[in-house]
């Protein structure tokens, strides 16, 4: 590979703001991840792939999805690299160049959400994520065939019960229109 | 005292138990919420994992229209405070200054004004109360976006534990992430977080775990069946907004009507310690 295409993604990191040159391996990221268990690469080899070059990786992995956001590792580093920056920067390429994602549903979660703001005009209905979620890729009769819907089903009443299910879809903004701009993609 | 209320969406759905509280509890202190009109939602962790550009943008419109207003903004939700905090910051980047600060809810409630407020008007002193303090992630992480002072270990919820008449425990689990964004697509993966939380929570002698997000308690209260039956032993843990022990202490009547829409019943615990007088029929509240 010639030199400059593996410093090409440090470089398109670093121009998002998210340098990532300063990392010395010390894996306090690592070590203070409470998702460390779920995923294929921790966090300070994701670092040390991006220093690399080693795009195609970092696109196709498990760790950049299971990521909680929970921003432990980015208040750690010492060396003030912005490691959860990272992960989000790698979700948004992976979405945008089609790669295949290992954990579509976290995917398909986001995907769901930022489609009922936008079709809401401008607030999240929370049935509205659900129901979106559920029917990308007949994941409802997937979870059917495996009963675990009925587990979802009885928080649901509960809530029901409780008065926490909105009924009512929420109100459509005066500015729904600079919403709909704002998530024009989704 | 009045101030700009970025309510978020959920606590017009889910969490409108949370908001029933807020609106009880700044009632009692003398606070003034003016809802933002025309809010949008922050875009939460769906913005900020495949939409940078959208990320920036969400909450920016919310504190153009807050502009406008003038008065600091106060969100009670530990995410769309952050992802306000952070649009804040990249217009300060870009060399606009905002005229107002945006708080997070518990900050602003435990500012010294309003806990001498509250400890003047101590109706029902919550003695007894054994309480582990759960801050979750956002509203301390990062702290270049937050300005949390101690990000690794806040101590504002425990001062108001305090000064209410509760013993707030030591844990060293007050910060560390529930997994809320991953409820939906991976509960499996929450699982295991909450699980911990709940076992290090009655390890540190807690009879319920106090939280000021409403993410954060829908994770902790609603999987508590489907983990007891995964674990084979059974939690019970009641998860408690902040304001809600505000207003216990400060004699507000609705509080019982709040806890009955938990999914666990928070008031067979206190009226234990005798802190409601009567426990409340089933939820029908």
């Amino acid at each position: 590979m010639a030199q400059s295409a593996a410093f090409a993604l440090a470089e398109n990191l670093a121009a998002a703001g998210l340098a990532v040159d300063g990392c010395y391996q010390c894996r306090k990221c690592s070590n203070g991840c409470p998702l460390v268990f779920a995923m294929d690469l921790p966090p300070d080899r994701v670092i040390r792939l991006a220093l690399l070059g080693r795009e195609d990786e970092l696109l196709a992995c498990r760790t950049i999805w299971v990521c909680s956001s929970c921003e432990t590792c980015t208040t750690r580093c010492p060396n003030g690299i912005d490691i959860a920056g990272v992960m989000d920067w790698l979700k948004e390429q992976a979405v945008a160049r089609g790669a295949a994602v290992p954990e579509p549903e976290v995917r398909d979660f986001h995907c769901a959400f930022l489609g009922a703001v936008k079709l809401m005009g401008g607030r999240l209905s929370e049935p509205l994520v659900l129901a979106l979620y559920a029917l990308k890729g007949g994941r409802w009769l997937a979870k059917l065939r495996r009963s675990a819907a009925a587990g979802e089903l009885a928080t649901a009443l509960e809530l029901l019960k409780r008065r926490r299910l909105p009924l009512s879809p929420p109100r459509r903004l005066a500015g729904a229109g600079e919403v709909a701009g704002i998530l024009r993609r989704w | 005292m009045k101030l700009t209320y970025y309510p978020g969406c959920s606590l017009e759905g889910t969490a409108s138990d949370y908001a029933a509280g807020i609106a009880g509890v700044a009632g009692l202190l003398g606070l003034t919420l003016a809802e933002l009109p025309d809010w949008n939602c922050c875009g939460a962790s769906a913005a900020h994992s495949l939409d940078a550009e959208a990320a920036r943008a969400l909450p920016i419109r919310n504190l153009r229209l807050a502009q406008r207003i003038g008065l600091d903004v106060v969100a009670p939700c530990a995410l769309c405070f952050n992802r306000l905090k952070a649009g804040a910051k990249d217009l300060e980047a870009k060399g606009e200054r905002l005229s107002f600060r945006v708080w997070d809810l518990l900050d602003l409630l435990t500012q010294p004004v309003f806990l001498k407020r509250m400890a003047a008007r101590l109706v029902t002193p919550l003695t007894g109360l054994q309480a582990v303090c759960y801050y979750g992630c956002l509203v301390n992480r990062p702290p270049k976006i937050t300005d949390a002072p101690t990000p690794e270990n806040p101590g504002n919820m425990e001062k108001l534990l305090q000064t209410l008449g509760a013993t707030p425990l030591e844990w060293s689990f007050k910060t560390d992430c529930c997994g809320a964004g991953l409820a939906v697509a991976r509960p499996d993966l929450i699982d295991r977080l909450v699980r911990r939380l709940y076992d290090r929570a009655r390890r540190a002698g807690a009879e319920c775990i106090v939280v000021s997000c409403q993410m954060c308690q829908a994770n902790l209260d609603l999987p508590q069946a489907r983990i007891s039956r995964q674990a084979g032993q059974k939690y019970e843990l009641p998860v408690l907004y902040f304001t809600e022990l505000i207003a216990l202490a400060l004699g507000h009547p609705e509080v019982p009507r709040w806890l009955a829409r938990h999914l666990v019943d928070p008031r067979p615990v206190l009226a234990a310690k005798g802190l409601l007088e009567i426990p409340a029929p089933q939820a029908s509240g």
